[in-house]
């Protein structure tokens, strides 16, 4: 069986910076992480790999040269062979642009039975690409899931979160998965011992060329949306402290919230 | 043979009859052991997905200039739940019918179930002026692929101008689904739309919040959004309004299906509101100590009619049931009124929650990071707090 996960190298959403000029972002200088939510994937997908046994575990990226960090780290968690898709030319993707562009590059692996992304991404937080790149490679998606047991070489039994519990479900492969990690995850460093494995791992690089496909469809070009301005939010007001005995706070604060919209038009 | 852009490359086509099953519009039949595609064809692309061979081929018309033009009305995509309107459905349709009016279009509604004809009428009320009614018993649970093949065959034939979706669960499952069959953009989960030289500028956020974008989407149509529940302000309904109902047959076989319901489990209480559709939320975090003691923010919802929510340490204690939890990993919400009792408000909490309208906070600690984005602090032990803000409450709204 193959197994493809999806991940990115997202800045630090706590330090970002932004160019005035192009409204993208600066990537320099901020410290880069592998987004939480692809760690879990990565996880996952080892998981279910060492599982059924037979299997490999491919993780591919979309980024800049630097990109390779994550990939690292994938490789260091389990992962079996690396592959960074890096060129000028995919500068400035929209989720549909990037959706395309590891479509081609899923094409050009051949096969696969399930392929994992993270639900979303911390600098975004689109929840787009994977939707996307599942109606690109023509299969079935499951989103927002939970829990993965895998029955047999044919069947997956998932839990996906819905807005007032789960619902479980049979899925035939192949699929694309979205995984939302359990609220108690916390992404651990590898040991010294896998990150020196990881080194001796394949990892390919591969550009336009290799990828093929219509060129005019990659990067800022191939992008439907544009970002036309970005600036930071309106600050919210200064915070009104109450520091008082709890019985006279609590008078103070009713007296604020009986003023409320939400409280008077009951 | 070539209908509308859909071909059938007879070399390859088996007659298997995979595409019969899923084409939601009955549009194929198989003759002579092979495909053929009627003229009722939509080109939603549900058969492209199924056919094992590569057999069909679909090129749709390209975009120039003179036919944007040709893309006209707002649409928004009505999610139900339990046969009734979402709350975010009302949000969307108030939001359409403001556009719309900027741009002299009309509103459309879609609304998709086993029975909807009769939400028509409320939807109505919003501002809606034409219902798109799609009624089929396996309609009733939602469905990634029979949603977007229908989705995106309305979405061909009747050629909107824009068309909104909920950032809901649902939301976000299907729309980046249809806006990939279309080949066309989708800006996720807005806070802010209007019509700026006659485009959608799509606001939202990004990076955890931290910076704003505007966003639009020139070239294609139609112009996709998915936007944020409880931020867009809910029209005054005019209930004497009436929608033109347009239904639409549509064949649907569940075999087809290869992801299946087997069961559904539902963690919160029935009738109780679900956090992203709460006015008011009141969240406990690992300050509250124990999952007993969340019962002081339960009284406090009750008098108030709000809903209880959680940190992720409240949540990772076991106290409180994950579809509780508001944050980077948990919910984003925008109620009216939030109240953190006992929640440090660390970036990743404040994410799910900076952009309500009035944020209380409560906690001993006054070097809490909540307290930088909270409108009001209370410094104080919540246990003292929560039962005697409850008792005020409870005297000063019985004056009202
Ligand atoms: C990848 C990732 C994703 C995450 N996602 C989320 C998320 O979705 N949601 C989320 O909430 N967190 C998330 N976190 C965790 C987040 O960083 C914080 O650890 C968490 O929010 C802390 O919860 P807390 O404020 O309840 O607990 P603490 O930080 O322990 O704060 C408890 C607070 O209660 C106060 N307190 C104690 N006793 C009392 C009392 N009697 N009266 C009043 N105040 C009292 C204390 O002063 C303290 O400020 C995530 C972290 C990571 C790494
Ligand atoms: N550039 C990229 N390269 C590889 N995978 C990506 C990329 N961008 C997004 N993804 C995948 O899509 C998921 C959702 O990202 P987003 O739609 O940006 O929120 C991520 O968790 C990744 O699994």
């Amino acid at each position: 069986m193959k197994l493809i996960a999806c991940i990115k190298q997202v800045p630090d959403t706590t330090e970002v910076k932004v160019d005035p000029k192009t409204h993208t972002l600066i990537r320099d200088g901020v410290p880069s992480i592998l987004n939480p939510y692809d760690q879990f994937a990565i996880e996952e997908c080892v998981r279910i790999r060492d599982q059924i046994g037979d299997c490999s575990v491919s993780v591919l990226t979309m980024g800049p040269p630097q990109a390779r960090s994550a990939l690292m780290r994938c490789l260091a968690l389990g992962a079996d062979e690396a592959i960074l898709i890096s060129d000028k030319a995919f500068a400035g993707s929209d989720t549909w642009a990037t959706a395309y562009t590891l479509s081609l590059a899923i094409k050009k692996i051949g096969f696969f039975d399930i392929v994992f992304c993270g639900q979303q991404a911390i600098d975004g937080d689109t929840a787009q690409v994977g939707p996307e790149l599942a109606q690109q490679l023509g299969i079935p998606q499951v989103t927002y899931v939970e829990k993965i047991e895998i029955d047999n070489k044919n069947k997956l039994t998932i839990n996906k979160q819905t807005e007032d519990g789960y619902q479980i479900l049979e899925a035939k492969l192949p699929l694309l998965l979205t995984l939302l990690p359990p609220t108690s995850f916390q992404p651990e460093h590898p040991p010294m011992s896998s990150i020196l494995k990881a080194k001796r791992k394949p990892f390919n690089i591969w550009d336009v060329e290799t990828l093929g496909g219509d060129k005019s469809r990659f990067g800022l070009d191939g992008s439907f949306t544009q970002v036309i301005k970005t600036y930071t939010p309106p600050k919210r007001g200064e915070c009104e402290l109450i520091e008082d005995n709890p019985k006279e706070a609590a008078k103070k604060l009713s007296k604020i919230l009986c003023k409320n919209e939400a409280l008077t038009k009951r | 043979m070539k209908i509308l852009g859909i071909e059938i490359i007879l070399d390859k086509c088996t007659g298997c009859g995979l595409c019969v099953k899923v084409c939601p519009f009955a549009a194929v039949k198989i003759l002579n052991k092979k495909a053929e595609i009627e003229a009722n064809c939509t080109l939603c692309g549900s058969c492209l997905e199924v056919c094992k061979f590569d057999a069909i081929v679909i090129e749709r018309p390209k975009l120039s200039d003179k036919n944007l033009s040709e893309y006209k009305n707002v649409w928004i995509f009505v999610e139900i739940r339990e046969n009734e309107l979402k709350k975010v459905s009302l949000e969307l349709a108030s939001k359409a019918r403001e556009i719309a009016d900027t741009l002299g279009e009309k509103v459309g509604a879609v609304i998709l179930g086993e029975k909807a004809k009769h939400l028509c009428d409320e939807i109505a009320a919003y501002g809606v002026d034409i219902a798109y009614i799609v009624e089929n018993k396996n309609l009733s649970e939602y469905n990634t692929s029979n949603y977007t093949g229908i989705l995106t065959g309305l979405i061909l034939k009747y050629k909107p101008n824009i068309v909104l979706f909920p950032a809901t669960h649902l939301g976000r499952d299907l729309a980046p689904r249809v806006a990939a069959s279309l080949e066309v953009g989708l800006t996720a989960d807005c806070t802010g739309l209007s019509i700026k030289d006659g485009l959608l500028l799509q606001t939202r956020p990004a990076f955890g919040g931290n910076i704003m974008a505007d966003i639009i989407s020139p070239n294609v149509r139609p112009q996709m959004a998915t936007t944020r529940p409880n931020v867009m302000k809910i029209q005054k309904p005019d209930h004497s309004r009436k929608a033109e109902i347009i239904s639409i047959p549509i064949e649907l076989d569940p075999k087809a299906l290869k992801i299946i319901i087997k069961e559904v489990v539902k963690t919160t209480k029935a009738g109780v509101k679900s956090l992203d559709e709460a006015d008011i939320i009141i969240s406990g975090g690992r300050g509250m100590g124990s999952a007993e003691n969340f019962k002081i923010l339960e009284d406090l919802a009750k008098t108030i009619n709000g809903v209880v929510g959680a940190s992720r340490a409240a949540v990772d204690a076991g106290w409180r049931p994950r579809t509780n939890q508001v944050g980077q990993s948990g919910k984003t919400v925008s109620p009216k009124i939030y109240i953190a009792c006992g929640i440090s408000g660390k970036i990743q909490h404040q994410v799910g929650m900076k952009s309500s309208d009035t944020i209380i906070a409560i906690n001993t600690d006054r070097e809490a990071p909540i307290f930088d984005i909270a409108d009001c602090g209370i410094i104080g032990d919540l246990n003292e707090i929560i039962p005697a803000l409850n008792e005020e409450l409870k005297k000063n709204l019985c004056k009202n």
